[in-house]
């Protein structure tokens, strides 16, 4: 199986200790300057008594140690990542070259408008362009992250209502949605109403239609969603929102399906949060940075967050403290700014014909693998066409073997593939989701196919492979219990 | 310039497999009415040579701090990364990986993270720590979710916490139903918080907004004997010279990370640090770590606590973090190893003796004036100028420097100088000069 990435291989035996376990008394890695000033001690009742339990090491050690961690983890530069709703596709290196220029860098957040040009116009030029992508009007590149974008999109949705003295308290959501749905619109101050998914997998629009009445703030809605299936019914489902007097929210985590082929606010939402990490390939660094930006359309622009970045009569760029119903500030200062120089190149470096392009091979992608492994991995819904990815069920493999969807996931580590997501959507039984993102090849496809289809094999000749993986890792599967029950979060 | 690396051939290939004769069979589901009808309103793509020109030409119009010697800081600060940093948080291990779902793939992150939050709980003197959350304005928002409960909903927020740290929390606070409240300081410090029995929390940034160092124990004791939480929002670089939160009686400290390793970058991306007392850890937001051990009894680590999340929780969660800052995480624990415990007794020493350099050689400037002249700071004070303070930060720009950050809140001739560790003698004479030749 050579189109697949490095696996990681135990190197040793495990249980190589912290950074703390290479500590010495009197070694030192840092170095500074002798001062140069007079001291001026804290002021005795301020001061610190012992000094923090820190490690003592060299630069040798740090790099050492840090380097031996990393070859502990698995990333997208490793291999095939096809964590289904996650998108994790090939991170330019050219944008992470243009991130560390100085003029990006090494800017203060509070430096006045006249020195920081370049950069207030790369951020201009990139709303204008994430608007013309999702069909908004104006955007906000604040939010640090897409669960905040759908805070900052909640507290939109709650400014406009109430600046119409209308108090609406509902928020729909589908059964299937990720849980930052719900957890934000509790803590926008809205109740959670979930809407059930019909037999196809989508919205079911009669239940729909039952639930919305004139206490419906909004509509809160991923398409395609989250079982990867388009929402066919986007003009009804929006006509029904908007007909009590709601508004749609589009959930971004799968916008990187339909670039170029269509818009959310063409299909009638009023607000989208786009995940940078998940469409613009910007490095998720294990589990964060993310960028969240938020569109709107016009009649919910004047609630945005402040600043904004304003183009001036002159040409010049600003940034505009924002009028007086404005919902405020989502984050200490203008956001996730060094994420959204890299979003603004993978952007700018595919434009209008490459943006499309990811869209089509991403779903290209998704459909092939999705036949390479139908027969023993069938797609939980399969009268609809998947789009960038797809959920696939191992419950006729369980029912069979007793092998369940976590043992194939272990067990593809051993094969050399980080596993797809498993167990999400929480509404389909055995989920695998997959989403192999349109920078696999079509020989990685064929290799992690075959590789899930050995597994389906061997669960029925040989199960204790699957139970017992992985035996290739540093560590083997870890007592989750144990960790949760016995609490060691520190040295 | 495209980074999918299929041929036409393989595309035809794929297409027939599947059993559809073009790309856009696979959009059929799409209703035409909705469909995008011709391309987007954006150029075509271009090749890496020439994006790499646009961005260098975008930045070659920004004034960066290569260029000016900054004396900015008001929560973000120019302190020195050495090489060692990025040069492995960088690595693409690191980087191009996802939230560790799969532990056995993941050991490198989750072990980082385990140190994170064990250096976050070393400098704090507090139990608990997570594994980040997005910077310190909405790590304060969390705290403060942490803090309510029950009766207990009113937040008493120090007139010395950052404004814009206040500005955040009320935009939050208008969805869970609060509105920070503001006890005034005296003379730059201190104050009196009427605390009640509906107080959640009493919060408190040591050093303030004015770089100012509080009475926080004092302040931390009105708190917790009125039965509120009291929260710190601290900087993380001051405490091997002040004394912790922990000591100090905090029952949750938050701060702005930045300065642990990471960029300036234009405000972000930086990191939140939370810490807590134990008894708190089922409140805590975001991603915690734990170690525990594989089926060979092989130590190893794990998200733990996963029941308080969003994704098991729902609307029941406290919190809807999932994404944190788990990089820049990386960065701050390696920055914190090479420091080690006296790099960062050195940093704060020099933090202190500079800023109180230059403010002794900033007043000797006719007109110039500490705001508070008899509060103690740490490495930043507010300034009284004889002009406007956003004139002043112009001139200096003109003269090599970026000068402070105004306060317009306090009036609009303050003035707010950073020091750190980076700034020279000479640098510090040098600004002095300009800022009085551009005064005179």
């Amino acid at each position: 199986m050579n189109a697949v990435g490095a696996p990681i291989r135990r190197q040793g035996p495990g249980g190589g200790g912290t950074i703390l376990d290479r500590s010495v008394p009197g070694r030192r890695g840092w170095s500074l300057p002798p001062l140069d000033v007079p001291e001026a001690p804290v002021p005795e009742e301020h001061a610190r008594g012992r000094r923090p339990g820190l490690p003592e090491v060299g630069e040798v050690d740090l790099v050492r140690h840090y380097t031996g961690l990393a070859q502990m983890n698995y990333g997208l530069d490793t291999g095939m990542y096809p964590l289904g709703s996650c998108t994790m596709k090939y991170n330019p290196k050219v944008a992470e070259a243009v991130a560390a220029l100085p003029g990006f860098q090494r800017l203060h957040p509070l430096q006045p408008d006249s020195t920081t040009q370049g950069a207030l116009e790369l951020l201009w030029r990139l709303e204008r362009a994430l608007c013309e992508i999702t069909g908004m009007d104006q955007a906000t590149l604040q939010p640090p992250a897409g669960a905040c974008g759908e805070m900052t999109g909640l507290l939109l949705m709650r400014a406009f209502h109430e600046d119409r003295g209308d108090a609406r308290r509902r928020v729909i959501i589908p059964d299937s949605a990720h849980g930052t749905n719900p957890a934000s619109v509790r803590l926008a101050g809205f109740e959670a109403v979930p809407v059930r998914s019909d037999a196809r997998g989508l919205v079911d629009a009669g239940a729909l239609a039952k639930l919305a009445d004139d206490s419906v703030a909004g509509l809160m809605l991923t398409n395609p969603n989250t079982l990867g299936l388009f929402e066919e019914e986007i003009e009804e489902i929006a006509a029904t929102i908007h007909g009590v007097g709601g508004l749609l929210y589009y959930d971004g985590a799968n916008l990187n399906a339909i670039l170029g082929r269509c818009r959310p606010g063409d299909m009638g939402f009023d607000i989208v949060h786009i995940n940078t990490h998940k469409t613009f390939a910007t490095p998720h660094g294990g589990g964060g940075p993310g960028a969240g930006p938020v569109g709107v359309k016009d009649e919910l622009a004047a609630f945005l967050p402040a600043p904004t970045v304003r183009r001036n009569e002159d040409g010049g760029f600003s940034l505009d403290p924002g009028g007086e119903r404005s919902i405020g500030r989502m984050h200490g200062f203008h956001g996730n700014v060094g994420i959204l120089v890299r979003a603004y190149a993978y952007v700018f470096l595919h434009g209008a014909d490459g943006l499309r392009e990811v869209s089509e091979l991403a779903a290209l992608n998704a459909n092939y693998l999705a036949r390479l492994v139908g027969e023993e991995f069938p797609l939980a819904h399969p009268g609809m066409r998947p789009m960038h990815e797809f959920v696939a069920t191992a419950k006729r493999l369980r029912d069979a073997t007793g092998i369940r969807a976590m043992d194939v996931a272990k067990r593809l580590i051993d094969l050399g593939f980080h596993p797809s997501t498993v167990y999400f959507p929480l509404v389909v039984e055995e989920a695998l989701m997959v989403e192999p993102t349109e920078t696999e090849s079509k020989a990685t496809l064929e290799a992690f196919g075959e590789a899930l289809r050995r597994t389906a094999e061997e669960a029925r000749e040989r199960p204790d492979v699957l139970r017992e993986a992985p035996v290739t890792t540093p560590v083997r599967r870890l007592d989750e219990a144990r960790a949760a029950r016995a609490l060691k979060l520190r040295w | 310039m495209k980074f999918a690396p299929h041929t036409d051939a393989e595309i035809g290939e794929m297409l027939s497999a599947i059993g559809i004769e073009s790309l856009d069979s696979l959009f059929e589901q799409i209703p035409p009415s909705v469909r995008l009808e011709g391309s987007l309103g954006l150029p075509d793509g271009v090749s890496e040579l020439e994006i790499v020109e646009d961005l260098r030409a975008l930045a070659a119009r920004d004034r960066h701090l290569d260029e000016l010697v900054c004396f900015a800081g008001a929560g973000a600060y120019d302190h020195f990364i050495p090489a060692v940093v990025w040069a492995l948080a960088a690595r693409s291990e690191f980087s191009t990986s996802y939230t560790p779902y799969q532990p056995e793939l993941s050991q490198g992150v989750l072990q980082v993270l385990f140190e994170f939050q064990s250096m976050v709980c070393e400098l704090t003197g507090m139990d608990v720590s997570n594994a980040s959350l997005y910077d310190g304005a909405t790590a304060l928002v969390e705290a403060v979710h942490m803090a309510r409960g029950g009766e207990r909903t009113r937040v008493l927020v120090s007139e010395g916490v950052d404004p814009r740290l206040v500005e955040t929390l009320r935009t939050y606070g208008s969805g869970s139903g609060y509105e920070p409240e503001i006890f005034a300081s005296e003379d730059g410090r201190g104050g009196a918080p009427a605390v009640g029995d509906d107080v959640a929390a009493v919060v408190v940034q040591h050093p303030n907004v004015l770089g100012i160092l509080e009475p926080a124990s004092e302040l931390f004791s009105v708190a917790r004997e009125g039965g509120a939480r009291a929260i710190q929002v601290f900087d993380p670089l001051s405490l091997g010279v002040l004394a912790p939160p922990g000591e100090l009686g905090a029952d949750i400290a938050v701060a702005e990370g930045q300065s642990l390793g990471n960029h300036l970058a234009f405000g972000g991306p930086y990191l939140g640090l939370i810490a807590a007392r134990m008894s708190d850890v089922r409140r805590m937001p975001g991603r915690i770590v734990g170690e525990t051990v594989d089926v060979d009894g092989t130590p190893g680590y794990v998200l733990t606590l996963q029941a308080r999340e969003q994704h098991i929780r729902r609307e029941k969660a406290n919190s809807n973090i999932c994404t944190n800052q788990t990089l820049m995480a990386v960065a701050a624990t390696i920055y914190l190893g090479w420091l080690g415990p006296e790099g960062l007794v050195e940093v704060g020493r020099r933090c202190a003796a500079k800023a109180a350099y230059a403010a002794d050689r900033l007043t000797g400037i006719e007109g110039v004036s500490l705001l508070h002249p008899s509060a103690p700071f740490f490495k930043e004070f507010a300034l009284r100028v004889p002009v406007p303070a956003d004139r002043v930060v112009a001139a200096l720009v003109e003269r090599g420097f970026l000068a402070g950050v105004p306060l317009p809140r306090e009036g609009d001739d303050v003035l707010l100088v950073a020091l750190t560790e980076r700034r020279s003698k000479e640098q510090i004479d040098a600004y002095a000069e300009a800022m009085g030749e551009a005064l005179a």
